[in-house]
């Protein structure tokens, strides 16, 4: 098999004086789309972050088409080839539709999805391009989020609960979108509260509890592991 | 004479003028602190200082390299702008992550360096900067004599302030500028080198105080605290703006430089004070300023 595209190893990471991840340990192989499960406080956004260099200190290592990043700035790490979504959206009130969509840099040579592409993926986005970011509805946010970093040309994304909180017809796009992303050969990490949503979507799955994996399941055995999810996500 | 709510017309007009050469550099310096706060969280505190700092290097390019006018107006925003790219690498960048308190300490002391330094240099009388050939004489307005300098002051301000709006608002530089002052950190992970623009933005601003220093010369003249009281002035006209505010620091700059003249008509006595009153009214009606987002 390669080397994974993403390789957390014994990855520990902080806010200020308080330790959030104590040793996550996971692998993300390319064109994979893997989920990170758990209960709220259980570390799934601070991986993410802790992958991007968003946290405070980290230590541990965070290998990166096969990289180490765990010492690069946060813009090093997204020029590997890395989109983050983050979970609050992080739509730009200041800035427009159009601003947002185009804000991010080009992180590969050959370029990323046209724009022409991404307006037929979320039709929405194209009529809005003039309207601040943040008048936009919840769910053309977290389009326009999504869309933001498609464009750029990242191979490896990471979506935090891009479902949350949106009408079930936008969940069902995003669960089209991820996967046609997955059939161009996108790499997709998702942080989910939504085991449905994700459930249908990941080819593996990472449970996690006190800022550390804790389970380890490909799709083939959610089944059977029904009393464990159940344990740790409260569903 | 005709009058206006009894003050002579012409002295209205007259000190209306005056308002607005002092609101145009106004407007210039609060457009600097503006951009620096918004995206630092800085308080620039040495904001009059490199004000002062651009008077006298326009002053020393003339005197010792017999640079003129014109091109101290170039110059001396640059090599100013430089020491500002100096003083974010090598002083503010270490104090981010602290209270924003800090910020507004270290360029105090900065301030009060340059200012020391400068006296300790050149002595702390004004320095006369002749006013340049093209620009001498005067408008006969009828109303009052106005130099062609103030004029010309007036508008190249304006000129700045408009073109770094554009700049800001209508550019993809200046999408990427709102976003990082906005958030930081995501910006920086959509992949965008946050601390190289922070350094440069810093420059930026600086070079905007001592653009206004080098216009302000041939008027003020040059001396070691020319800034010193400006800047006071000025920060309450940020306050007023709104924090940040790019589009509220050029007009509320404007607009206190209209208001400091009528006081002068109306009531000379409060023209120093006014812009302060101004400033706890809005604090206390709207603290986040004239145009400043909540
Ligand atoms: N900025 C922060 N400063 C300090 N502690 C934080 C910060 N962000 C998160 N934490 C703490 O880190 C732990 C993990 O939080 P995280 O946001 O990673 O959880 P999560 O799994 O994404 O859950 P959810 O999003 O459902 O709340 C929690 O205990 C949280 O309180
Ligand atoms: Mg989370």
């Amino acid at each position: 098999m390669n080397a994974p595209l993403l390789e957390l190893k014994n990855l520990n990471a902080w806010y200020g004086e308080s330790h959030v991840l104590h040793g996550v340990n996971l692998e993300v192989h390319k064109g994979e789309v893997v989920t990170l499960l758990g209960r709220n406080g259980a570390g799934r956004t601070s991986t993410l972050r802790a992958i991007m260099g968003l946290t405070g200190k980290r230590s541990g290592s965070v290998s990166l088409f096969g990289q180490e990043a765990i010492s690069m700035a946060p813009h090093h790490i997204a020029r590997l080839g890395v989109g983050f979504c983050p979970e609050e959206r992080g739509i730009f009130a200041t800035l427009t539709t159009g601003e947002n969509l185009m804000l991010p840099p080009r992180v590969a040579k050959n370029g990323g999805m046209s724009v022409a592409h991404i307006f037929d993926m979320f039709p929405n986005l194209k009529e809005r391009l003039n309207s601040p970011g943040t008048k936009l509805s919840g769910g053309e946010q977290q389009m326009l989020a999504v869309a933001r970093i498609l464009r750029t040309g990242a191979q490896l994304l990471l979506l935090d609960e891009i479902s949350e909180g949106l009408a079930p017809v936008i969940v069902q796009t995003l669960g089209r979108v991820i996967r046609d992303l997955k059939s161009r050969g996108f790499t997709i990490v998702l942080v989910e509260q939504n085991f449905r949503f994700s459930a249908g979507l990941a080819d593996r799955f990472y449970v996690m509890d006190g800022g550390k994996v804790v389970h380890h399941l490909r799709q083939d055995e959610l089944a059977a592991n029904a009393t464990m999810l159940q344990e740790f996500l409260g569903v | 004479m005709t009058t206006i709510f009894g003050y002579p017309l012409p002295v209205v007009l007259g000190q209306l003028v005056l308002g607005f050469v002092n609101g145009s550099f106004y407007a210039l310096l609060s457009l600097g602190l503006a951009v620096i706060f918004g995206l630092l969280r800085v308080v620039n505190f040495a904001h009059g200082a490199f004000y002062m700092l651009g008077g006298f290097v326009a002053h020393l390019l003339l005197i010792w390299f017999g640079v003129n006018y014109w091109g101290a107006l170039i110059l001396a925003p640059l090599i100013v702008g430089a020491l500002g790219v100096g003083v974010e690498r090598a002083l503010l960048r270490h104090l981010y992550t602290l209270d924003p308190l800090y910020g507004l300490l270290l360029t105090f002391g900065l301030a009060m360096m340059f200012e020391g330094f400068m006296q300790q240099q050149f002595g702390s009388s004004g320095i006369t900067y002749p006013v340049p050939a093209a620009l001498t004489g005067f408008y006969k307005l009828g109303f009052m004599v106005l130099p062609i300098y103030r004029a010309w002051v007036i508008v190249a301000s304006l000129t700045v302030c408009f073109l770094v709006w554009i700049l800001i608002e209508k550019t993809k530089l200046g999408a990427t500028l709102r976003a990082a002052t906005e958030n930081a950190s995501l910006t920086q992970a959509f992949g965008i080198n946050v601390p190289v623009m922070v350094t440069l933005t810093y420059g930026a601003g600086v070079a905007l105080a001592a653009l206004a220093g080098v216009l302000a010369a041939p008027i003020t003249q040059v001396s070691p605290h020319m800034g010193t009281s400006l800047v006071v002035v000025v920060f309450a006209v940020v306050v007023i703006g709104g924090m940040g505010s790019i589009f509220g620091s050029i007009i509320s700059g404007l607009m206190l430089g209209f208001v400091e003249g009528l006081t002068k008509v109306v009531y000379p006595e409060a023209s120093t004070t006014v812009i302060f009153v101004i400033m706890a009214i809005v604090l206390l009606i709207r603290p986040t300023g004239l145009f400043g987002r909540d």
